[in-house]
């Protein structure tokens, strides 16, 4: 089992009449409304905690990309993992990932990942999400008719940079270069293990299957909305004659802890509403751009209830109660023990192996992301650590250089003043 | 409405769906948002004097295959194929909004194609003072009152035809929405303004004038930069699928632009 700490880095001043006086988080919310020295401290309390969380014990620290958006600080999330780099030894560097076809070229996801891939010695996971339709269709103004098409195209020539030993040309339908040839090239070979986040499409489940790729669902709606989906995906695993080995599959997990479930909930409760509340107000608008989802997975929205849930969950038209977000585990809420032990039913019942899980969400504070993160560390993760284990390899996971032989940062302002 | 001839033509080896009706000379017309799910009135009155010939532009209902076109050029070389297709070998040209847009591409790159060239709300250009409105940032549900003033038009208009399969009719439907904006994502800037001077055929500019996707000031900028003669007429209580919205209004004035 896999616990991994993920961070959405929100902008945690959003005013309380946001949802009133605003169209939408993302996309169009208003520029006024960020204060870069809020900014300043907000990124370094930010990445205070993702340190804290690879301190602590977790398996990876995860960030992951989002444009114009209120509650997802990262425009580039490889800014931040580069950072982690250096302030991290042993945790994987989870990048949740890139969007493949917002970048011309392409090529500078496969540099910018072998970065840091060399200088964490091997510790990344490359994660490839298509993006969302706020994200690459309106923020970043992509075709959403050919978005797909782009990623693809845009993952073979990565794919081709990182592991072809001799420069190459590349002629591609949306790309053209006449020399590929990548310095650095990444240090896991052939290249750092890809994870795909990806909503509940068939055809994103094949092409996991087909690659050998873990598919990822990152929704913020919790395991019992993410159920149907996970089914689906395992159902078209059999179907397709792969193994049931745990580790295909990442799940994303908001969670709370504390000594007690009144404690918890008395803890948790203002954040996650300030998450649900004006994190998620996005206005509809910006959901379904034309030719953004295929056709067939636009018949399969139109005769099956799985995916209508999965679509329906983008957006959020209401804001959700405390009540409704604890008791749809939306947020799994509770003492060590009872989230153990529902983390325990969540992996086993979703057959996941990778959880990575939200403990700073909306606008909680430093310290509590800190208590959260340190409780879940000694308490929980003990109890969740063996699963899976005896029975399944994780081969998606990253592989450092030995640690003996893995450099470390040196202060050398530091050593020269003791000399 | 007697139903139109229907045939078919392979472009980029996809077929797409071609209407005739009508006898007399050829008026071929290339259709805006929505394509023409079914014949329309407008359509029927002009086929009372000319032989009316609709392709069906690639992605639009009757073809398919928008998703092998990626640039102006591909979209250009596939009208240019779908008209040939067509048989029209000379003529006169109408189109509306996104064939409006192309339409008006055919004239200025294939100038001794076209005889007579009729655009009714064309798109294709971009001024950051009026700009096109952002069809697919909005609101569900609104697009009937954006792009008419008769929305229980749209509505039937886009309504399954007769014998239509009810789980098939709404990808049809955003199929055409989404080959619309392959060609027009993100502003509906084809930087048509660099090619209208190669118009050199009389032209006719038909516009809404509660257009509300494309502001009738664009006339001007069309009627300017054209090199041809072109007249503009602005047509009362229509909006930007103006020939849906007043039809005999539309029809005659076409009629009388192409006597």
């Amino acid at each position: 089992m896999k616990l991994m700490w993920f961070h959405l880095m929100p902008y945690t001043k959003l005013p309380d009449n946001f949802r009133q006086r605003h169209n939408s988080v993302w996309v169009d919310i208003p520029r006024s409304l960020f204060d870069p020295e809020i900014g300043h401290r907000l990124y370094n309390e930010f990445m205070d905690e993702l340190e804290y969380a690879a301190a602590v014990g977790f398996d990876a620290v995860c960030v992951n990309e989002h444009h114009a958006n209120g509650y997802g600080l990262m425009p580039s999330p490889n800014l931040i993992a580069s950072a982690l780099a250096r302030r991290t030894s042993d945790t994987a560097l989870c990048i949740m990932g890139n969007s493949l076809a917002l970048y011309n070229p392409p090529t500078r996801i496969a540099e910018e990942m072998a970065m840091i891939d060399c200088i964490s010695g091997g510790r990344l996971i490359a994660g490839f999400p298509v993006g969302t339709p706020m994200d690459t269709c309106y923020a970043y103004g992509q075709n959403p008719s050919q978005l797909r098409q782009r990623y693809h195209e845009a993952h073979d020539l990565v794919l081709e940079a990182w592991t072809r030993p001799e420069p190459f040309a590349f002629n591609g339908r949306f790309n053209q270069l006449r020399y590929v040839n990548i310095w650095p090239h990444p240090l896991q070979k052939p290249h750092p293990p890809i994870w795909i986040p990806g909503g509940g499409s068939v055809e994103t489940w094949q092409w996991c299957a087909a690659m050998d790729y873990v598919y990822c669902y990152l929704s913020y709606f919790g395991y019992k909305a993410g159920r149907e989906t996970m089914m689906g995906f395992w159902r078209e695993m059999e179907r397709l004659g792969k193994d049931r080995n745990p580790y295909r599959a990442g799940f994303l997990q908001f969670v709370g802890v504390a000594e007690t479930r009144e404690e918890a909930l008395k803890l948790y409760k203002e954040p996650a509403e300030y998450f649900y509340g004006r994190c998620l107000h996005v206005d509809p608008r910006y959901a379904m751009p034309p030719g953004y989802a295929s056709e067939a997975t636009q018949r399969l929205r139109i005769t099956s209830q799985v995916t209508l849930a999965a679509q329906r969950s983008a957006v959020m038209t209401q804001g959700a109660s405390w009540d409704e977000i604890v008791e749809k585990g939306f947020v799994i809420i509770g003492s060590p023990d009872e989230v153990a032990e529902q983390l325990r039913e969540v992996a086993a019942d979703l057959n996941v192996g990778h959880l990575m899980l939200l403990q700073q969400f909306g606008n909680m504070e430093r310290d509590l992301a800190a208590y959260n993160t340190r409780l879940f560390a000694e308490q929980v993760m003990p109890q969740l650590r063996g699963l899976f284990d005896d029975e399944w390899e994780d081969r998606w996971w990253p592989k450092p250089l030995p640690k003996a032989t893995r450099a470390a940062p040196q202060a050398l302002a530091q050593r020269e003043a003791a000399e | 409405m007697s139903a139109p001839a229907e045939r078919s033509v392979a472009v980029n080896g996809v077929p797409c769906r071609i209407w005739e009706k009508g006898n007399g000379q050829p008026l071929v017309y290339l259709a805006g948002l929505a394509g023409l799910p079914r014949w329309t009135p407008f359509l029927d009155r002009l086929a009372e004097h000319r032989c009316v010939i609709a392709p069906s532009l690639p992605g639009f209902p009757g073809a398919a295959g928008h998703d092998t076109l990626d640039t102006l050029l591909d979209w250009i070389a596939a009208t240019l194929d779908l008209l040939e297709g067509a048989g029209f070998t000379g003529g006169d040209l109408l189109g509306a909004s996104v064939g409006g847009a192309l339409a008006a591409e055919v004239a200025a790159m294939a100038p001794g194609l076209v005889r007579r060239l009729v655009l009714i709300a064309p798109f294709g250009l971009y001024d950051a003072a009026m700009p096109p409105v952002d069809l697919w940032g909005q609101k569900p549900g609104i697009l009937p009152t954006l792009l008419t003033t008769q929305p229980d038009t749209y509505k039937a208009f886009t309504a399954p035809p007769e014998g239509a399969d009810a789980n098939e009719w709404p990808i049809i439907q955003s199929r055409a929405n989404e080959a619309a904006a392959r060609l027009l994502w993100p502003l509906a800037d084809t930087r048509l303004a660099r090619r209208l001077h190669r118009i050199r055929c009389a032209t006719f500019v038909l516009w809404g004038v509660d257009d509300k996707v494309l502001s009738p000031r664009y006339a001007e900028r069309f009627a300017q930069e054209i090199a041809g003669k072109t007249t503009v007429r602005l047509i009362p209580g229509a909006g930007h699928l103006a020939d849906l919205d007043a039809p005999g209004a539309c029809a005659e004035a076409v009629l009388a632009a192409i006597q």
